[in-house]
């Protein structure tokens, strides 16, 4: 089964700003402009005060493993066959959780509190779906933000 | 406040495979309910359910139980459904809405071969755009509070499986319970992993089954087959992933929790069986810290010493729970049954001495991400 069997996500208007952010490999939160609030996943109103006036910011894509599983039997479509694979919820550095799959690592040493950076996988030309990676030490190949503080 | 309302008669479909339909099901089970009330069917005139089908919920069974009830409720928040709506049936009755409520419920994913508990979803839902398509199941999601919790507190895998040891033990004194041979806790530790550190032992077993509950107003007392029981206190909530900021080791159960015990005005040391959603063994660990039984973070250690087992200090899912005896998809309605049969002092071999309270607690959806919240406080009356 090719990796396009997962379930792809279904884009409706008041998402669609962020997949179109993900196609140019950023991944955008919300603020609210009304009492300032972030938020994920996005979302047609501010959930703190359900005001419509929400801004799209993009997340430096850096946080830490929240918590994890690593799932070894599995009947989702199209992840049979990359059993074992890695669900986890992500704490992004903007303090937002996001829900995802860890990938470039071994799932044996995945960790709560380890860092991760966001990766994004182009499963057709329109669409790219956000995962993370274990940040990327200075000095490996293509990797890292020597700016960022890690 | 007490609720006033009683729970009059309960029924549980006893086979865990069988060749009659979910529907079937319900009417057998319904009828056997009222018998056990010393109803009869044309005394209903409430009707709950979360088993219905087609985005029509309730309407396909009452069509084929042929009730014409003048009040319906057909809430659906998963496991826990059918424990919120003994909340709901109470609150009907107690507002002169109905006088005798019928809960019913019935499945099959076991002869229709359905993996419950590691099946994936389809990216349908606005929600599933942002989880399904990273390969959730219902194990794994769970697995994640389970990862989180031993992180957290120093839980480990063997107090883990000390609850699906505790639940098979009841099960072995149960005749209708699914598994009932006895399991230790390396047995749990060695079985598959699934979702780590979640094995298949962690998990509910996947059965045919349902059953019915009858709650009535309190003028019935006198005109009822056996001694009913009391509807102390219940509650509902729900949690949920909170715009991105949660703690997903607090569950609903720390909002019913308190608020059910207080409503019923009793202490943790006066409960003397619990029925607490066993969809997993770390759904148990949660919820009695959350329903304040332990200290939280304590859980693994308040399960570890044989307490909820046969004879603890307090037995938990004496019908062996959804880990070792029946778990249809949704369970919520068993705890109920079992609670009022231990109540009512009809448990054989596995009655729970001098049961006079319990408490009830169902959990429904996924602790991981989204999750409802049901607690009732039930006692002999
Ligand atoms: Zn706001």
């Amino acid at each position: 089964m090719s990796p396009s069997a997962k379930p792809l996500p279904e884009i409706t208007p008041e998402s669609r700003p962020f997949w179109e952010a993900c196609r140019r490999h950023e991944l955008l939160i919300q603020r609210c402009r009304a009492c300032g609030a972030a938020q994920y996943y996005p979302r047609g109103v501010c959930a703190h005060c359900w005001s419509a006036d929400l801004a799209w910011e993009p997340s430096r894509g850096r946080g830490t493993v929240y918590t994890y599983t690593v799932t070894h039997r599995s009947q989702a479509a199209g992840f049979k066959d990359e059993l074992p694979y890695v669900l986890a919820w992500v704490e992004l550095a903007e303090g937002l959780q996001v829900l995802t799959n860890l990938v470039e690592c071994d799932p044996g040493h995945v960790a709560i509190g380890m860092p991760v950076e966001v990766t994004f996988e182009d499963v057709t030309p329109e669409l790219s779906i956000p995962r993370f990676r274990p940040t990327a030490r200075p000095g490996d190949a293509g990797g890292g933000d020597a700016v960022l503080p890690r | 406040m007490p609720t006033g309302a009683l729970i009059a008669g309960v029924h549980e479909f006893p086979e865990r495979k069988t060749a009659r339909s979910a529907l079937e099901i319900q009417a057998l089970a319904a009828r056997a309910a009222l018998e056990d009330a010393g109803l009869a069917l044309k005394d209903v005139d409430g009707y709950f359910t979360a088993a219905g089908s087609g985005g029509l919920g309730p309407l396909p069974v009452l069509d084929y139980l042929n009730l014409h009830p003048r009040y319906v409720d057909g809430t659906t928040i998963g496991g826990a459904s059918f424990v919120a709506h003994v909340h709901h049936a109470a609150a009907a009755i107690a507002q002169g809405r109905c006088r005798v409520a019928l809960v019913t419920y019935g499945s099959t994913p076991r002869s229709q071969g359905i993996a419950v508990g590691t099946r994936g979803r389809t990216a349908g839902d606005y929600l599933d755009q942002f989880e399904a398509i990273y390969g959730t199941s219902t194990v794994g999601l769970y697995a994640l509070v389970a990862q989180r919790h031993i992180h957290e507190y120093g839980t480990t895998g063997a107090q883990l499986a000390a609850v699906a040891v505790a639940c098979r033990r009841h099960a072995g004194r149960n005749p209708v319970a699914f598994y009932r041979d006895p399991i230790t806790i390396e047995d749990v530790l060695r079985s598959p992993m699934i979702s780590s550190p979640l094995h298949l032992l962690d998990c509910c077993v996947i059965t045919d089954g349902g059953g019915a509950v009858v709650v009535v107003h309190p003028d019935l007392a006198r005109d009822l087959a056996k001694r009913p029981v009391a509807v102390l206190a219940a509650t509902e909530a729900v949690a949920h992933t909170a715009a991105g900021k949660r703690d997903y080791l607090v569950s609903a159960a720390a909002q019913t929790g308190p608020r059910a015990l207080g409503e019923a005005g009793v202490r943790h040391g006066d409960v003397d069986l619990a029925m607490i959603y066993d969809s997993f063994t770390i759904t148990v660990l949660v919820t009695l810290e959350d329903l304040g039984f332990c200290p939280k973070g304590e859980g693994g250690r308040f399960v570890e010493d044989g307490r909820l087992g046969p004879g603890g200090a307090l037995p938990i899912n004496t019908d062996g729970g959804g880990l070792s005896s029946n778990h249809p998809g949704m369970r919520g309605i068993f705890l109920v049954i079992e609670a009022v049969r231990q109540l009512r002092g009809e448990c054989g071999e596995r009655q729970v001495p001098k049961a006079r309270l319990a408490v009830v607690h169902g959990t429904g959806g996924a602790l991981g991400t989204r999750h409802s919240g049901a607690t009732l406080v039930l006692a002999r009356t």
